[in-house]
């Protein structure tokens, strides 16, 4: 196997753990910051959106929530927001949660929030453009 | 590691620096708020799908979704959310400039992070101002 000498990056414990790669390349990094990147204009979208709502009624808030270009600007903010968040509490589950059924658990419980809450969203604005 | 310290000399150096190890930096403490800010925002999708959910729901639940944002808790959250979402999307934009290589200098990174700051407090009551101007005064 390999020779690990003083000048290797891994700690000791790292190597007894078999910590190290998950060989999943830089994707979780990269979708990270392309979701980022997205948000910036969808954010201001939305802000601008929900602001124009601001003490309208029940009907209105519906008509110009279900309104094609509104319905699309939030549905685009929720995929892109709801994903962006998922990967970024799993950076910090990954971080501070060492014990390794809690961290399992609570990778799934991440996974679950960001799924429920993504369809969710999209089935309510779905629901308000198609007037089910 | 002890079989190997007799043939080269090991220095007693941390292997991860930790925080009680730096003298606390407004660059540092910015990063810190960053990631509580996005913990934050990541529970206050709730509050939008809620949001969503009772406006497709029907008038009742979104009369209840309304009556609770004029509480002052709602507002206060609301208030919360508001500055937490902007503050995040500030210094994201800031990360990214970092990602791209610039801002690094010890006056870019500085006055950068105090924009961050500044322009978040900033924009948070330039939104509620014009929020309450829409609504045609504080309710």
């Amino acid at each position: 196997m390999t020779e690990h000498t003083h000048r290797s990056m891994r700690t000791p414990l790292g190597r007894v753990r078999h910590l190290g790669s998950a060989h999943h390349g830089t994707r979780h990094f990269w979708h990270q910051r392309l979701t980022s990147v997205a948000n910036v204009p969808l954010t201001i979208a939305v802000i601008v959106i929900v602001m124009g709502l601001l003490g309208r009624n029940h009907a209105a808030v519906v008509q110009i929530l279900g309104s094609t270009l509104v319905a699309i600007t939030m549905l685009l903010f929720i995929v892109s927001s709801v994903y962006h968040m998922w990967l970024g509490m799993q950076v910090i589950i990954e971080d501070y949660v060492h014990d390794e059924r809690w961290k399992l658990f609570t990778l799934m419980a991440n996974t679950f929030f960001a799924f429920a809450v993504g369809l969710a969203a999209v089935f309510a604005i779905l629901k308000l453009s198609f007037g089910l | 590691m002890m079989a190997e310290a007799k043939t080269t000399r090991l220095k007693e150096r941390p292997l991860s620096p930790h925080l009680q190890i730096y003298k606390p930096l407004l660059t540092m403490m910015m990063s810190i708020v960053h990631r509580i800010t996005g913990g934050a925002l990541f529970f206050g999708m709730l509050l939008l799908v809620w949001w969503l959910i009772a406006a497709a729901a029907g008038p009742n639940a979104y009369a209840s979704v309304q009556w609770f944002m004029e509480t002052l808790l709602g507002r206060l959250i609301l208030f919360g959310y508001t500055w937490a979402l902007i503050h995040h999307m500030l210094g994201g934009i800031k990360h990214l400039i970092w990602d791209l290589g610039y801002g690094f200098g010890p006056v870019e990174r500085e006055w950068l992070t105090v924009a961050t700051l500044i322009g978040s407090i900033g924009f948070t009551i330039l939104v509620w101002l014009v929020g309450y101007l829409v609504m045609g005064g504080i309710r």
